[in-house]
This record gives structure tokens, C-alpha cells and sequence, in this order.
């Protein structure tokens, strides 16, 4: 007990260190291999993933190592800011640098989509999905996070992650149902996916488009794209940590996603 | 017939190291070498006295006129006597020797000692003389048939000067395109042992590296110019077997100046100019290593440019810029490879006929009239091919004059 008698954050120390409270990686290792976004090619692409030496104890630096990277601001597993969408531009704490930072940890439901995933890549989770989850597990708390677990992340081929054909990508996501749900129902604090994007492969073709992006940034919520490792959270009682690089302006970045997770006893 | 195919290499024994000819010229003498560079026979002529002389000076022998012009010649004239030099106190000709050397009389009146394709009859026959480049870069005479270079032309000299793609093995760096496509294919008609063909982002258009995959010959390999350490794992893995690499990876936009942003000019350098800059840090040392290594050595760098890289084209300023920075890269190289004998090819379309030309009114340039260029150049052995009516009409127009055709390019 602190002398102020306030020790929750102590407690939570003790924890962290006994292992009662595991820190699990839910972030893909940002590399030039990672696939990006697929844009029509007249408009201008995501850049890449990039790291090219400044020096490695040589000539150009005797005694250091160090890089310098480029990419774009949604490369790897990385944070949607509401900005992102037209739908959000007037947000006025909706870039990456004017977020409030309270809202970077929040907890997280996890639904299970594997098996329908597994079956139909590209498999719509509904709202009477999530009503069913919620009679399983609970219900979805305001404030948290949706995560749709796919084993997306699995998909280590580049080529099958992003899962192409002549009619583009074939990938999971919301439809319009489950995410009008999220965003006025229960009013999440966003939605995270293992794929590419928080929208389904196809959802150019819905209507509105991207229903995703158009109403979780229009609501001023966020998005995950590229995580990983949802397996290993419990459907219920995860604690993510997404704070976003703070670039002036940003719509996103990379980031280093952690969820905190209390072990079993 | 050259070798279809390399013998294995032997593991333990030293890989031979380039030699090249002695390779200093006068300032007038450089200008047979530029005409050579086109595959063009040029001497000069007198315009008082309309002699023809051999070798270059800087007055007529004749008459003592400076006013000399360089003129094409069509090399036409007679082998009057050769003989077999065996030996020679450079490295490059000892390890040449025995060489057939002649004295031509050609038929504008000038007699030269050159080099005799093993084609020839002996002397006195009729023959034609060509300027190729050798392993220096510079022009050197050879005296082929009257038909010129023909299947029977065998020697090593001849080889030595050119960079036929039968039994090489070339890499392509961007096998996805329409230009990779066509070049993959003439390479394998051409009698290659092997074509790699360079695939960026793989899961983009899978169609289009089945159907390469699907060609004899042909191995597709993961390759993104834009990525340093995506060059440097290929080089690991072929760098030290490519005898011919050609750089077709272009990323290409109708921007002009002044448009919002600079995102597209940054992504037209990235591949078009920095990717050059990447596959020469990683696959030049390979390949210069290997200038000399057996019949099929490493021989040739082909760098798809834009004729537009010699002025720009103000509707596509920035890819036109990317093309000239490039251009100025691959000179930097040719100047770098000369001193092993590698030849660094530029080509310099005008317009392909592909997806991002087409708006543009023809005439255009075949994708597979330009791969059709690059084998026919290399097995020529020239450094600098401009195919097609626009390419050849812009750089006559740039050498008339530059600003002229700056002024004219202004409205296009």
C-alpha cells in the first residue's frame, strides 16, 4: 500500500512481474516483405515498408548502427485515426496527434470468426453474429474494441494473405448490419481486423462502401488492420494498448499493439 | 555458330579476370567510336577535296583542309593481303592469339589494317568493314563477307565485340510487364540457357507470372527494384551466374510539373532511377567479377530508358526527369564497366504501346518491337539503340538542335 493508499497501478506492477498478467504481442513485424494495400493503379499507392542502412559500424558511422525507413502511414499493423475518412475530416481530435490519450487503452472482444473464415474468405459477420456472441460472453461494453479473429495472420503467403483474383481481394469483414450495430448499439471504440483492411475484401461493392471506414470514422472510432496472435486472447477481459506514432496531422501509423491479459490461476 | 551453352564450370580453378584492349583515342579519333556506338561505319571526309582518310587527324592529307566531316560509309572494298599475328605484348591480345589481321583497300580509296571475321575468303576477296565496339568501349575495324556478320562468323574476336543472348543467361528485371514479356520471350527465341524474370509484389496479377512461369526457360524469381534488401537476397542468389541483365522495371505517369504532391515523382524516382542505383550496388560487382569468365562471361547491362531522356517531355515532366536521372546513372556505369569490358546498353524508346500509353496517338513502339531492338542491338554489339520512327526522329531532331526541339516538345 502507497502512503496515499493508492496502489492499483503498485498492484498492477506485482502482477506484470509475476507473470499474473501476460503482455501478449498482437503486432506483425513490420518488414519489406509485409504486403501493402492494393490501390487502383492510377491513384497514388501506400509506400512500402522500406529500411535502407545509414550506417552498420562502417565508414559511415565507425561505431553505430542505425536505419533510416520509410513507409506509408498505414503499412504493417497499424492504427486507423478517424481522419482517415472523409467521413471524419472534421474530427477535431481525430488525427494521430490530437487523439485524446485516454482512448488509446481500451479493453477488447474478441469473436471468433475462424471456422466461417476458413470455409469463405469472404465471410460477412452480422449483427445477429455478434448478438450470438453476445449471449455466449456478454455484453459488447462501451468503449471497448471489436476484434474479428480470422487466422488471417496465419496466411504467412503473401499471396493468399492478400488472397486476389481477376474480381480483386477476397478477404473477411463487417457488413453494414454488424457495423451500424458497433458503432450505434454499442458504441465500440472501433473494430480490428487480422486482414488488410477493417472492411471485407469486396466492400468497394457495398453500400455505402467500406461501411468500416464510412461509420466508424464518421463516429470518430478508430481502426486495426494487419494483428495478429488474436488467439490468444480470451473472447472477453483483454486491455489493448494502441497508442499511434504522433504525426502531426496523421491518419494512422504503425504501431506496436499490446494486450494486457490476466493468466489463468 | 556461337556456344549454345556454357560448360559447367570448373569449381577449383580461378576464374580468369578481365583484360580489355588498350583503349586511348584522340579526340578525333573518338568520333569513329561514337558512330560505332550505332552501329555505324563513319570516316572522315574532306569538304574541299572529297577525300576519304584513315585514320582520324585534324586535316586533310590531301589537301591540308581543316573542313573535315565525319561521313557514313557503307565499308565496301577489298581484303588485299593478311596474316596470322601470334603474339603480342598486350594481356587482352595474348590471350587472344592467333589473330586473323588484314589490310583492306575500301572502295572510297582509304587502306586499314582491321581485324578479319574468319567468314572471310582469303585475301584478295571482297569484303565489308564494320565498326564494332570492343572490350574497351572504342571502335575497332573488323572485315567481314560482303553480307556482313553472318552464322559462319566465328571468331572470338567478333564475340569478343558483341553480346548475342544465345547461351546466355539474362535476367529481366521486371517480368510482369508488357516489355518484360516480350523481352523474356525473344530472349528464349534468341537461343538464351536461361531467363529469370523479376516479380514484384506477387500477389499482384498472378495470371500474368503463371503464364511466365508456364514458358520454357524461363524462372520467374521475386524482385522489387524499390526494395534494397529484395535486390541483395536475388544477387545472393543469381548474381554470380547472370551474364546479361536488363533493366526494364519502369514505373510510369503522365504528370506534369506543378500537379498536387510529390508522391508519384517519388515513386517514378524510386523504381526508375534508384532502383538502377540498387541493382548496380548489388549485381555490378557480380557481373564485373565475371567479365571473363569462360565463352558466355558476363558481357552486357541493357537499361530501358526514354528517348524523353534526352529532353523532357513537359506532359510526363516527372517521369521524363526520372529517365534522364537514370540516364545519367547509367553513363556513371558505362564509364565504371568499360574497364572490364562489360558493355552497358541504353535504349531509348519514344512511346510503348502499353496500358500507361494509351491515350497517346501512335506511332507507338511494339512491346515486342522493342525487345526485338534489344537482341538484335546486343547480338550487333552496340551501346546506344533509339528503336522505332519516334525515338529516331526526336534524337535526329535533338542533334539539330536541343533547343529547338525543347521549344517544340513544349506543347506535346
Amino acid at each position: 500500500m502507497t502512503p496515499s493508499g493508492q496502489d492499483l497501478l503498485d498492484r498492477m506492477a506485482g502482477a506484470l512481474a509475476r507473470r499474473r498478467v501476460r503482455v501478449i504481442d498482437l503486432t506483425q513485424t513490420l518488414s519489406h516483405s509485409f504486403p501493402s494495400i492494393v490501390l487502383p493503379p492510377e491513384f497514388d499507392q501506400s509506400a512500402p515498408f522500406r529500411s535502407e542502412p545509414i550506417s552498420r559500424y562502417d565508414a559511415d558511422g565507425p561505431d553505430w548502427y542505425w536505419n533510416n525507413f520509410s513507409c506509408g502511414e498505414h503499412t504493417g499493423t497499424h492504427f486507423d485515426a478517424p481522419i482517415h475518412w472523409i467521413t471524419g475530416r472534421d474530427d477535431p481530435r481525430g488525427a494521430t496527434d490530437s487523439i485524446e490519450p485516454s482512448r488509446l487503452i481500451a479493453p477488447a472482444c474478441v469473436v471468433d470468426c475462424e471456422a466461417e473464415t476458413a470455409k469463405d474468405a469472404d465471410f460477412l459477420l452480422t449483427r445477429d453474429h455478434l448478438l450470438a456472441w453476445e449471449r455466449d460472453h456478454g455484453r459488447i461494453e462501451k468503449g471497448s474494441w471489436l476484434l474479428m479473429r480470422t487466422g488471417w495472420s496465419k496466411r504467412s503467403d503473401a499471396t493468399l494473405y492478400q488472397n486476389f483474383d481477376e474480381t480483386g481481394l477476397h478477404t473477411p469483414g463487417p457488413d453494414l448490419s454488424a457495423v451500424r450495430f458497433l458503432v450505434d448499439e454499442r458504441q465500440v471504440i472501433g473494430f480490428g481486423s487480422e486482414t488488410i483492411g477493417t472492411d471485407a475484401g469486396q466492400a468497394a461493392h457495398f453500400s455505402p462502401p467500406y461501411p468500416c471506414h464510412s461509420l466508424m470514422h464518421g463516429a470518430g472510432r478508430f481502426g486495426l488492420q494487419c494483428l495478429t496472435g488474436l488467439e490468444l486472447l480470451p473472447p472477453k477481459g483483454a486491455l489493448l494498448i494502441t497508442p499511434p506514432l504522433k504525426i502531426l496531422r496523421g491518419s494512422g501509423s504503425p504501431l506496436r499493439v499490446l494486450a494486457l491479459v490476466e493468466a489463468a490461476d | 555458330m556461337s556456344p549454345s551453352r556454357s560448360p559447367p564450370k570448373n569449381p577449383v580453378l580461378k576464374t580468369r579476370e578481365p583484360t580489355v584492349p588498350p583503349g586511348l583515342r584522340s579526340r578525333a579519333a573518338l568520333r569513329l567510336t561514337a558512330a560505332a556506338c550505332e552501329g555505324r561505319l563513319e570516316l572522315q571526309r574532306c569538304r574541299a577535296c572529297s577525300a576519304f582518310q584513315y585514320p582520324p587527324r585534324e586535316a586533310c592529307t590531301q589537301c591540308l583542309s581543316t573542313r573535315l566531316e565525319w561521313t557514313e560509309c557503307d565499308g565496301v572494298g577489298e581484303l588485299i593481303s593478311e596474316t596470322i599475328l601470334h603474339h603480342s605484348n598486350e594481356p587482352y591480345f595474348r590471350e587472344r592469339v592467333p589473330l586473323r589481321v588484314g589490310l583492306v583497300r575500301l572502295d572510297v580509296g582509304v587502306t586499314i589494317v582491321a581485324h578479319v571475321d574468319g567468314a572471310c575468303a582469303p585475301a584478295p576477296a571482297r569484303i565489308r568493314l564494320a565498326a564494332h565496339l570492343d572490350k574497351s568501349g572504342q571502335a575497332a575495324l573488323v572485315a567481314h563477307p560482303p553480307e556482313g556478320p553472318t552464322d559462319m562468323t566465328t571468331s572470338q574476336t567478333h564475340r569478343d565485340m558483341t553480346c548475342d543472348p544465345r547461351g546466355r543467361k539474362i535476367l529481366v528485371t521486371d517480368g510482369k510487364s508488357e516489355t518484360g514479356e516480350a523481352l523474356v520471350k525473344a530472349f528464349i527465341a534468341a537461343g538464351a540457357d536461361k531467363v529469370w524474370a523479376g516479380v514484384a509484389e506477387p500477389w499482384k496479377d498472378a495470371t500474368a507470372i503463371d503464364k511466365l512461369a508456364q514458358l520454357e526457360g524461363v524462372t520467374t524469381v521475386p524482385l522489387d527494384v524499390t526494395d534494397a534488401r529484395s535486390v541483395e537476397a536475388l544477387s545472393g542468389l543469381i548474381g554470380g551466374k547472370v551474364d546479361i541483365l536488363v533493366n526494364n522495371a519502369e514505373f510510369h505517369r503522365h504528370k506534369p510539373v506543378g500537379a498536387r504532391g510529390v508522391e508519384t515523382a517519388r515513386a517514378e524516382m524510386d523504381v526508375n532511377y534508384l532502383g538502377l542505383l540498387r541493382l548496380i550496388e548489388s549485381f555490378g560487382p557480380a557481373l564485373k567479377f565475371r567479365a571473363a569468365d569462360g565463352p558466355n562471361g558476363a558481357c552486357a547491362w541493357v537499361n530501358i530508358l526514354s528517348v524523353y531522356a534526352l529532353s523532357a517531355l513537359p506532359s510526363q515532366a516527372t517521369f521524363t526527369a526520372s529517365k534522364a536521372a537514370a540516364f545519367a546513372a547509367s553513363q556513371a556505369l558505362r564509364a565504371d564497366m568499360m574497364g572490364v569490358g562489360i558493355r552497358v546498353m541504353n535504349v531509348f524508346p519514344g512511346p510503348i504501346d502499353d496500358a500507361w500509353n494509351q491515350t497517346v496517338p501512335p506511332p507507338k513502339l511494339a512491346p515486342s518491337a522493342l525487345a526485338a531492338a534489344v537482341v538484335a542491338s546486343l547480338k550487333a554489339g552496340v551501346e546506344d539503340v533509339y528503336p522505332g520512327d519516334v525515338a529516331q526522329d526526336i534524337l535526329a531532331r535533338w542533334r539539330e538542335s536541343a533547343k529547338v526541339l525543347e521549344r517544340e516538345l513544349a506543347d506535346q
